[in-house]
């Protein structure tokens, strides 16, 4: 069975112009593949999360490049690409009192692929075994 | 140890006499050597015979760092350049630099100030201390140089700018004692981090550290990080440079080398003495200096003077903490802020690198304080709303100590300057516009 948990790289970042640009040339100088991120803002800083195929490779990159660089584990679910999938998953582990700090989604063809950060990840994997979903995990 | 039991620890009216006699002779001295003190002594209606002990020291005319740009460069010598040994100039980023002038006397009480200093560290002839002020124009490099060879120990002259290459020497020479910045010491600490090179592996003992005011908290976090006791060694050019006053082993203030270069706390308004043990502007007169011998010079550092006997059996008054600049002291919305406040708030918190800037600006017609800092690498999150937190518990606390709201921003790490100087930890764009 593959590894449920996610290895996802957060990094810290002031708000300045080209910012993003420094982090994306430095994956591609290493050959780093970025399979989803997404970015929660304010008005001065930004955290971008990062999924890749080779974190310990993009985290030492990273890091020697003098980003703040965190890693934390979330999970990536893999269900039907059509409405009402997701709804029916979060109501379930809302009801089971398992909440969402934050998600991100990306859908291609018939599937959707949904990362999120359960408040509880071991009840959460519980539960979503339990309503038969699957996990998606591409890192190495 | 004490490295002049006979000066250091002469009980407090046996120094009056000689600090009363010194006086005496100073005033004579100048009135006689520097036009610059007998034109202001005249236009006073004041005679050298009217000194006749230190009390009478408040009769006396200031100085202050404009009078020394004013007179620039050599107009306030008192003697001739055939007797003057050597010369320091401040950098002059202020305005024009100041020159300071040293006979072969200063230069050995200058060797003999910083051999208190260094001795009271618990530093002997056996240690190799390395110096990592610059060495050039500012006094620090040469002035702790001079006095650790006259003291016995072996000098390392490393000077500042390669901060790896003073990392190897601390490791591959067995240094002992190190006399740099206080933000510097801080900086090495994150240096030989980053060559991964283990602090308790060297053989530093202690650390004599001056140049910029630092905090109990800075101390605590410079003896962890650095394994090594660290002593703070008070310091200005204008006086000697580095070793007008210096901490002995109980760490608690900085023993004035009183028999030298004369204290008094001032109000900065009045410039009346304050009741003693209360704060004010510190001001020094040098009393044995034949160079450039200076009356009443105004430091502009806001501190106190601690008069209770010390457990180390010196006598010597101790300097308190700096507690800020007169003229650095910031005053937003019309209150006073003193960066060192900042410093303890931010020293205190682990969340928080020791680094810090300051950037005041007006908005309209309100003041604004900004306070960047550098989270620690292991507080950073993936999650927005622990950021959120860890930057309002800053900016609650720095609510509570500084009576005013300060606007904090967090910075990516490395992003604010370490320098092996003063570091410039405010910027007032109020005054640019």
């Amino acid at each position: 069975m593959t590894n449920l948990k996610i290895q996802q790289i957060s990094i810290f970042l002031e708000n300045i112009e080209g910012r993003i640009n420094d982090v994306t040339a430095t994956l591609a100088k290493n050959q780093i593949n970025m399979l989803a991120f997404s970015m929660a803002e304010t008005a001065e800083f930004a955290i971008l999360r990062l999924i890749v195929d080779d974190v310990e490779g993009a985290r030492k990159a990273l890091a020697d490049a003098g980003f703040a660089v965190t890693l934390s584990e979330v999970l990536c679910i893999q269900c039907a690409n059509h409405a009402g999938t997701l709804a029916k998953i979060i109501a379930y582990l809302s009801e089971n009192k398992v909440y969402i700090k934050y998600m991100y989604a990306f859908s291609q063809g018939e599937l959707a692929n949904v990362v999120i950060k359960p408040s509880d990840r071991s009840r959460c994997i519980e539960l979503l075994q339990k309503m038969d979903c699957s996990f998606l995990n591409l890192q190495k | 140890m004490i490295w002049n039991e006979n000066k250091e620890c002469m009980s407090r009216d046996e120094r009056r006499e000689l600090q009363s006699s010194r006086l005496r002779k100073l005033v004579d001295y100048v009135y006689h050597n520097t036009p610059f003190y007998r034109n202001k002594m005249q236009a006073m209606n004041l005679l050298p015979s009217d000194i006749k002990d230190i009390d009478d020291i408040v009769k006396l005319p200031f100085t202050t760092k404009q009078d020394l740009r004013d007179t620039y460069p050599y107009g306030m010598f008192a003697a001739p350049i055939r007797d003057i040994v050597r010369l320091h100039a401040s950098t002059g980023t202020t305005g024009k630099p100041t020159v300071v002038g040293y006979t072969r006397q200063d230069l050995a009480v200058w060797q003999e100030a910083i051999a208190r200093v260094i001795t009271a560290a618990g530093g002997a002839r056996q240690d190799i201390i390395s110096v990592g002020y610059g060495y050039g124009l500012f006094t620090g490099g040469l002035g702790f140089h001079y006095g650790v060879e006259h003291m016995g120990a072996t000098v390392i002259p490393t000077s500042t700018g390669n901060s790896e290459k003073h990392v190897r020497l601390l490791r591959d020479f067995g240094i002992t004692g190190l006399a740099v910045t206080p933000s510097y010491a801080l900086y090495l600490s994150e240096v030989m981090d980053k060559m991964g090179i283990d602090p308790a592996s060297l053989q530093l003992r202690f650390a004599n550290l001056g140049g910029e005011p630092w905090s109990p908290q800075m101390r605590k976090d410079i003896e962890q990080k650095l394994h090594l006791k660290a002593y703070n060694c008070y310091g200005l050019s204008e006086i000697v440079g580095p070793g007008v006053a210096y901490e002995c082993e109980e760490q608690n203030g900085s023993h004035f080398n009183e028999d030298h270069f004369y204290p008094e706390i001032l109000c900065p308004d009045t410039l009346q003495p304050v009741p003693a043990g209360d704060t004010g502007e510190l001001v020094i007169t040098t009393l044995t200096k034949t160079g450039m011998p200076l009356l009443r010079y105004r430091t502009k550092d806001i501190t106190s003077l601690d008069y209770a006997p010390c457990p180390c059996g010196r006598t010597n008054v101790r300097l308190n903490a700096i507690l800020g600049r007169s003229d650095d002291m910031l005053i937003i919305r019309g209150i006073n802020v003193y960066p060192s406040q900042v410093e303890s708030v931010i020293l205190d918190m682990p969340e928080f690198e020791p680094h810090y800037l300051l950037i005041v600006d007006r908005v309209g017609i309100l003041d604004s304080l900004e306070v960047q800092v550098e989270v620690r690498s292991e507080y950073y999150s993936d999650e927005l709303s622990t950021i959120l937190a860890l930057k309002k518990k800053l900016s609650d606390r720095l609510k509570s100590v500084l009576s005013i709201k300060a606007a904090v921003k967090l910075v990516e790490p490395n992003s604010i300057e370490r320098t092996a100087g003063k570091s410039k930890r405010v910027i007032d764009k109020r005054e640019l516009k």
